[in-house]
């Protein structure tokens, strides 16, 4: 996708930034006086020039950057598989071994960046040569692949083939040990842009998209649609953008404390401490809730409603004042609205005959108009025929109870009782000495870190956030 | 044909006066309304766990409501249902088809979909005994992008036939199919009263739409490439897209425009996938160069990274509890990070 979009409106993006820094390590790696020290390598009978070992590689990476041998070996296989450094013995096995195995740097020409596609001509010409040079004797899937090309770009064949005796020729006049380099590193620049089926192919990148389906017909009544959406879309109501960006710097604030991310949270956050207090105390079902949790119901209706155990709580109130039915009638019509649409038809009916009949036993108040429409809707009932009636209710819960139960003594009663965890305090692992704060906020790691500093050298454990998977 | 660019002409002119009457009520900017605000610290995740078992290409991941078990969809062919905080595998379903794109937990916990290539999106029962095919939801003609639970009888559907869809699950049909875009849909997101939904897809566009009527209620230009990512502020006011021109936007429903960009000069790498923290503050966009961004939505600044992944970050999610963030990659790795 970012390599397809390259040059759409004109504008030149860089395609996988990775394989510019790729390339800056690649040539420092590459210095006549800093670099990697190259040498003759042998292979079979035959000496290639400018070769290393996979030691090599990994030791002037461990020194150049100070980092650990994993992370090392890491970033070695990375060169490996993305075609900039190449193996001479084993040259299918695209990966980095720390011995002495030789390898050996690929040339400019044949970096990713540089051709980029890797284009169907070029690999039919790379076939052909093989093919010619084995006399036929291609693998298999390379075999697949000649035939499937030849029978695709079938009107310029002659043009391989010519270009493939082209080359061929050319290679014989050079030296033996010139032909075996430039023939190996053309074969790993295929191996990395073909690779063959069952490995993992380092840049792909997903599907095919289309910007202008084929599918819509961009045609009159297209645009009749369009200038209709059009119309519609002018005639909306818009928010002024100072009252929408206030009221959302006020959500974020309001809900900074209830943000683990941001604040941390008590007792303590189970994927740090591996403790599951915090779960267990903010499940469900809990009879004493948290104080965080009961003040996130004055918020806003909405947080109410969708806590389980707040809903418990407001259904205690309402009762109270005799307007339980209200609540009941919601949470029916939410059943309506999320249950099974062969079950819609006898569910509207029990809610018709529990709620809204006349003389019926928790019968809501609801005004005529709404309830004349909602009558009108039960003679197809689907499932969003309650929405008006639900929306009239949940408003009036909003703007009466609502507001009334979070001044009751109930509530406040409860936010009283309600508990505030203790920090969980860490168990200290026997050895590590580590002064450690019970879930800290990672917001505020940086200066954990610099506390932690003084006793992480201690034991010589280099903190790794990316391969480190747990301590 | 006279007739059709006149028709032309006339939407162009009208989308003019959209633009106009958006700046009209432009009265400030989100630098401004944000002014009096602490920047966000400094953020520095640690990778909490890394899991591992998929053999090949991560695609997608999606926790459950109970922020511990997530389902994730690999190229490998599987569904590996984890319970993250164990690291334990707690069901693997073998696909049909290995070309999943996509998958999703119901929110009761009952049901996961995927879908992909095969241009249908499968639904599996979790809770039988044995992990058994509840639907093949089969009527798109172009690759299932994302799917999402409204619940264990509803789910929606993006598609590479530049629809999206409402299927009923106890018949299998799609209720309401959504026409608007006219390039592949990518992405879904649900708003948080499931009353609408919003879709990026490849025309640049981002619509939201309703999900009782079907109606296209608003389109949200500005981007100039494909969106792959789209996700609704927890206050459900606003969305945050992500798209391969590099840059994740933020717009405003009622405002009905972009209120802030949050782009830098050295990210030139599309986005691939998006989360945001449980009060907004922090997006956390993961790229196509392998690491995942994290945004300070108030201030517009990046106020952090998580690295650590060895190809692109294909999807990234956050519990509904806040606790962590976990990225899932092409090197076929979830991280969860905190």
């Amino acid at each position: 996708m970012t390599i397809k979009t390259l040059s759409q409106h004109g504008v030149q993006r860089q395609q996988m930034p990775c394989l510019t820094k790729m390339e800056r390590m690649i040539i420092s790696m590459q210095d006549p006086d800093m670099g990697i020290k190259l040498r003759n390598q042998r292979l079979l009978i035959t000496v290639i020039p400018h070769a290393m070992t996979g030691a090599d590689i990994f030791e002037w990476l461990i020194k150049k950057f100070s980092i650990s041998d994993e992370e090392a070996l890491h970033i070695g296989q990375i060169f490996v598989k993305y075609g900039y450094i190449y193996p001479l013995k084993e040259p299918r096995n695209l990966i980095l071994k720390v011995d002495n195995s030789p390898y050996r740097f690929q040339t400019p020409y044949y970096w990713m960046s540089t051709r980029w596609p890797a284009s169907e001509l070029d690999y039919a010409i790379y076939l052909a040569k093989k093919n010619i040079r084995k006399q036929g004797e291609l693998i298999e899937y390379e075999k697949e692949c000649y035939n499937a090309l030849h029978k695709r770009i079938n009107h310029t064949w002659d043009f391989v083939v010519m270009q493939a005796r082209e080359q061929l020729r050319a290679s014989k006049q050079r030296r033996k040990a010139d032909r075996i380099v430039l023939e190996c590193q053309e074969q790993a620049y295929w191996l990395v842009n073909r690779p063959p089926p069952g490995t993992l192919d380092n840049i792909d990148h997903g599907p095919e998209r289309r910007t202008t389906n084929t599918r819509v017909q961009l045609n009159a009544d297209f645009y009749k649609k369009e200038i209709e959406h059009n119309r519609i879309s002018l005639a909306r109501n818009r928010v002024k953008s100072s009252i929408c960006l206030e009221s959302y710097v006020k959500y974020c604030e309001q809900y900074q404390p209830h943000d683990p991310i941001m604040q941390g949270c008590l007792p303590s956050n189970p994927w740090i401490t591996d403790d599951i207090m915090f779960w267990n105390m903010n499940c469900e079902t809990v009879s004493v809730p948290t104080k965080l949790r009961v003040e996130r119901w004055s918020f806003s209706f909405m947080e109410l409603l969708s806590d389980p155990v707040g809903r418990k709580e407001f259904l205690t109130y309402l009762e109270k004042e005799f307007s339980a039915e209200n609540l009941c009638f919601w949470q029916a019509c939410e059943d309506v609205r999320h249950g099974e649409t062969s079950k819609i038809p006898g569910k509207v009916d029990e809610v018709y005959k529990q709620f809204l009949a006349p003389g019926a036993s928790r019968w809501v108040n609801i005004d005529s108009k709404t309830m004349e429409k909602t009558l009108e809707g039960f003679k197809r009932p689907h499932r969003f025929v309650l929405d008006d009636a639900q929306m009239h209710i949940y408003f009036l819960m909003k703007k009466d109870s609502y507001p009334r139960y979070l001044k009751s003594d109930l509530y406040k009663n409860l936010l009283a009782r309600a508990v505030v965890p203790q920090e969980t305090k860490k168990s200290v692992l026997p050895f590590i000495h580590r002064q450690r704060h019970s879930s800290p906020s990672p917001a505020l790691a940086t200066q954990a870190a610099e506390d932690d500093g003084k006793t992480k050298n201690s034991n010589s454990f280099k903190s790794n956030s990316g391969t480190a998977s747990r301590l | 044909m006279g007739e059709m660019e006149q028709m032309k002409k006339e939407a162009e002119a009208l989308k003019t006066q959209i633009e106009a009457a958006r700046k009209a009520v432009h009265d400030t900017d989100m630098a401004s309304a944000a002014a009096g605000v602490a920047p966000a610290p400094q953020v520095q995740l640690k990778t909490r766990k890394t899991l591992k078992g998929h053999l090949a290409k991560i695609y997608a991941m999606h926790w459950s409501t109970d922020n511990r078990l997530m389902v994730s969809a690999s190229q490998d062919g599987k569904l590996l249902i984890w319970d993250s905080h164990s690291g334990n595998k707690v069901n693997a379903v073998p696909l049909k088809s290995s070309w999943v794109m996509t998958c999703a937990y119901a929110p009761s916990g009952n049901l996961v979909a995927s879908g992909g290539l095969d241009n249908m999106c499968t639904v599996y029962n979790l809770k039988t005994p044995v992990i058994k095919t509840v639907k093949e939801l089969d009527a798109h003609t172009g690759y299932l992008s994302c799917a999402r639970f409204l619940s264990d009888t509803e789910i929606l559907t993006a598609s590479g036939d530049t629809t999206c869809a409402l299927w009923d699950l106890e018949t299998g049909k799609q209720k309401t199919v959504f026409l608007n875009h006219v390039g592949d849909c990518m992405c879904l997101s649900l708003s948080p009263d499931m009353n609408s939904f919003v879709s990026g897809a490849c025309d640049s566009l981002a619509k939201l739409w309703d999900v009782r009527d079907g109606q296209c209620k608003q389109t949200f230009q500005g981007h100039t490439s494909d969106i792959n990512a789209i996700s609704f502020i927890p206050s459900g006011n606003a969305i945050i897209t992500g798209s391969d021109d590099c840059t994740c936007k933020m717009y405003d429903i009622r405002a009905d425009q972009e209120v802030i960009c949050y782009q830098d000069a050295a990210l030139n790498s599309g986005v691939t996938s998006l989360a945001l923290s449980t009060s907004g503050r922090l997006i956390f966009a993961g790229y196509d160069d392998f690491n995942c961004n994290i945004w300070d939505s108030l201030k517009g600044e990046k106020v952090g990274v998580l690295s650590g992944h060895d190809n692109r970050v294909s999807c990234t999610g956050v519990p509904e509890d806040g606790m962590c963030v976990c990225t899932g990659s092409w090197d076929s790795f979830l991280k969860i990070w905190n």
